[in-house]
C-alpha cells in the first residue's frame, strides 16, 4: 500500500509548464444514435406488443376456419371476397355499391346530428335538476326508470311519432346519450364548490353569467364524462337502429350484407364500427383534455 | 371619525328541525371609517358566521348590518371578501381572476382600456403582475391569497371583509403578507373588518380588537383600542410596553376568562 507516499504527492493535477494539454474530440453522438434510434426504440416498444396479439389472433383465426365447412369466413377468404372495401373506403360504383367510408359518414351525420341535441339538452336539463332541489325530485326517479329502456325500444314510437326513418334514427341517438350526459351534468353541478358561488354572490353575477362563467367551467370534467359515456353509447345505438331503419348506413350494410349472405363484407364492416367507435371517444376525450385544462387542479 | 359599518343588535340561530343553535347574541358594532378591526375568538365561536352576514352570504335572524346608514343585507362587491382558501376559479388566469371582478364591478364605468389599467395596478399592488398568466394551480398558498386580496381590492369595497386570510399559510410567509396587508391600508385608508384567531396578527393590524366569548350565544366579550402609532414595524413593536400589554389582555381574554371548551 502507498496511501502515506500518495499524500505526499501534489493533490491536484497540473500541466508542467511548457506542457501543453492534449484534448481528446469527445465522441460526441450522431444525430443516428443520439437523437433518432432512442425515438425509434420507443416507438417499436409501443407498436410490437399489438402487431404481435394481432398476428397471433389472425393465425389462430386462420387456422380455425380453414376446414372445409367452416361457418365463418377466415381472414385470407376476407381478404379475397372483400378487399375492395378494407382498400378503398370511398369508392362509388353505383348507387347501393358504395364504399365503406361513405356509410360511416352518413351514420356519423346522424350521430352528430343526435348527439349534439343531446349535448346541448342534457347540459341545460342537468344544470337544471343540478341547481333546484325541486327539479331534482320531481325529474330523478323517472329519468332513472327511463335511462334503463333499450335504445331500439323507442324505435317503434319514434317512427310512429315521426313516420320517416331519418328522424327516428336520429331520435333514438338522443334518447341514448342524453342520461349519462344529464346525471353527469347535474352531479357536477351539485358539486361546485359553496366558495365559488360565494365569489359569483359577491361580485352579483347573474345567471346568465354564473352559468357560463362558474357553472360549466367548474362541472366540465364531469360533463366530458358524461358526453364521453354519451358518445360511445350512440355509436353502439345507430348500428342497431339502421338496421332496422334502412337507407345507406354502416348498420344497414350489415343486414343488407347479412340478408346476402356477404360474411366477409360483415366481418370487414365490424372491423369499421370499431376504429370509428375508438376515434370518437378518443375525440371527445382529447377536447376534454383540451378544455378542462386547469379545470381539474386546484 | 364617523359610524362607517354598523353591526346592530345581532342574533342568529340555525334551525335543523326542531333543534335550534344560537349561535351569536346580541352583537352590536361599530366602525369607523378607515379603521382596521379584528374579530377574535376561539374557533366555533361563530366569529366566521359574524364576517357572513356581514359579507351579506348569511342572513341574521335578527338585528341587521348598516353601511353609510343604509340596511345591506346581501351580498355585493361595496363588501369584497378576502375567503380564508383564496377561492380562486381555477380555469381563469391570476389575470382574468381580477379582471373578471374587474370587468363585473366597473362595466360601463371604466372604458376597455382602464378596466386593463385598474387589473394590473391591483395585481402590482399585491407584487403579483408578474404572475398575470399563471394559473391558480401553478402558484403558491402566499401568491394565491395575494390575488384573492388584489381581487378583494379592485372592486374598490367600502368595506374589505377578511376571514383568516393567512390562516392556511406558513409562518414566514403569513408575516410577509400581514406588512403587505399593512403597507396596503396604510396607503388607500381602506375600512377594514379581519377575522382571526392569531392574537399576535391581531395586535399588529388592528385599531381595535373585538373579542368573543365561546358559543353557544356567542356576545362581544371585550373590545380592546390597540394605541399602536402608524406605520407599525413588527420588530420595534416586539420590544413595545403597549404592544405587550395589549398582547397580554387579549391572552387573558381567550386563555383565562374564557377559554377553549370542547364541545361536549
Amino acid at each position: 500500500m502507498t496511501i502515506p507516499s500518495l499524500r505526499t504527492e501534489a493533490p491536484t493535477a497540473r500541466p508542467a509548464p511548457g506542457a501543453a494539454v492534449l484534448r481528446l474530440p469527445a465522441p460526441g453522438p450522431s444525430f443516428l444514435t443520439g437523437r433518432l434510434l432512442p425515438r425509434l426504440r420507443a416507438v417499436a416498444a409501443r407498436l410490437i406488443p399489438p402487431l404481435i396479439t394481432l398476428g397471433l389472433i389472425l393465425s389462430i383465426w386462420q387456422v380455425l376456419c380453414m376446414k372445409p365447412g367452416a361457418t365463418l369466413p377466415s381472414p385470407s377468404r376476407i381478404w379475397a371476397e372483400a378487399s375492395d372495401l378494407i382498400i378503398d373506403p370511398f369508392f362509388v360504383a353505383g348507387p347501393q355499391d358504395i364504399g365503406l367510408g361513405w356509410r360511416v359518414l352518413t351514420s356519423l351525420q346522424r350521430v352528430a346530428a343526435g348527439f349534439g341535441l343531446a349535448g346541448v339538452i342534457g347540459i341545460l336539463v342537468g344544470t337544471i335538476i343540478g341547481q333546484s332541489v325541486w327539479a331534482m325530485r320531481g325529474l330523478d326517479p323517472i329519468f332513472q326508470v327511463l335511462r334503463t329502456i333499450s335504445p331500439l325500444a323507442w324505435l317503434p314510437i319514434s317512427l310512429a311519432a315521426f313516420r320517416d326513418s331519418q328522424p327516428s334514427a336520429i331520435f333514438v341517438i338522443f334518447i341514448t346519450a342524453v342520461w349519462p350526459i344529464i346525471i353527469n351534468t347535474a352531479v357536477g353541478i351539485r358539486n361546485i364548490p359553496q366558495d365559488y358561488r360565494n365569489v359569483a354572490a359577491v361580485l352579483r353575477l347573474n345567471h346568465l353569467e354564473f352559468f357560463w362563467k362558474i357553472m360549466i367551467p367548474s362541472a366540465a370534467p364531469y360533463i366530458f364524462t358524461g358526453l364521453r359515456i354519451g358518445i360511445g353509447l350512440s355509436w353502439l345505438a345507430i348500428v342497431a337502429a339502421e338496421m332496422l331503419t334502412g337507407g345507406v348506413g354502416i348498420g344497414f350494410f350489415i343486414w343488407d350484407a347479412w340478408n346476402s349472405s356477404r360474411l366477409s363484407d360483415i366481418v370487414v364492416a365490424l372491423v369499421y364500427i370499431g376504429a370509428v367507435g375508438f376515434l370518437l371517444d378518443r375525440l371527445v376525450a382529447a377536447l376534454a383534455t383540451l378544455i378542462t385544462r386547469g379545470t381539474a387542479a386546484n | 371619525m364617523r359610524a362607517y359599518l354598523r353591526l346592530d343588535h345581532i342574533d342568529k340561530t340555525y334551525h335543523r328541525g326542531a333543534v335550534a343553535t344560537e349561535v351569536l347574541k346580541d352583537i352590536s358594532l361599530t366602525i369607523n371609517h378607515g379603521e382596521f378591526v379584528s374579530i377574535i375568538g376561539h374557533s366555533g365561536c361563530g366569529k366566521s358566521t359574524l364576517l357572513n352576514i356581514v359579507a351579506g352570504l348569511t342572513p341574521a335572524t335578527r338585528g341587521g348590518v348598516l353601511l353609510e346608514n343604509r340596511e345591506v343585507n346581501a351580498p355585493g362587491p361595496d363588501r369584497a371578501v378576502v375567503f380564508q382558501n383564496h377561492s380562486l376559479l381555477p380555469w381563469l388566469t391570476v389575470y382574468d381572476n381580477v379582471r373578471l371582478a374587474v370587468d363585473k364591478v366597473f362595466c360601463g364605468v371604466k372604458a376597455r382600456a382602464e378596466r386593463h389599467d385598474w387589473t394590473m395596478h391591483n395585481l402590482d399592488l399585491v407584487q403579483m403582475a408578474h404572475a398575470r398568466d399563471k394559473r391558480p394551480a401553478e402558484i403558491s398558498g402566499g401568491m394565491k391569497q395575494r390575488v384573492g386580496i388584489a381581487r378583494a381590492l379592485a372592486m374598490e369595497p367600502k368595506v374589505l371583509l377578511l376571514d383568516e386570510p393567512f390562516g392556511a399559510l406558513d409562518a414566514l410567509t403569513r408575516a410577509h403578507l400581514q406588512d403587505s396587508v399593512m403597507a396596503i391600508h396604510q396607503k388607500l385608508g381602506n375600512t377594514v373588518l379581519m377575522i382571526t384567531h392569531d392574537v399576535d396578527e391581531a395586535v399588529l393590524l388592528s385599531d381595535r380588537i373585538v373579542m368573543m366569548t365561546n358559543g353557544p350565544a356567542a356576545r362581544v366579550g371585550e373590545i380592546l383600542e390597540v394605541a399602536l402609532a402608524r406605520p407599525r414595524r413588527r420588530l420595534d413593536l416586539a420590544s413595545s410596553q403597549h404592544y405587550l400589554k395589549c398582547r397580554q389582555r387579549v391572552l387573558e381574554f381567550l386563555y383565562q376568562r374564557h377559554h377553549y371548551v370542547e364541545a361536549a
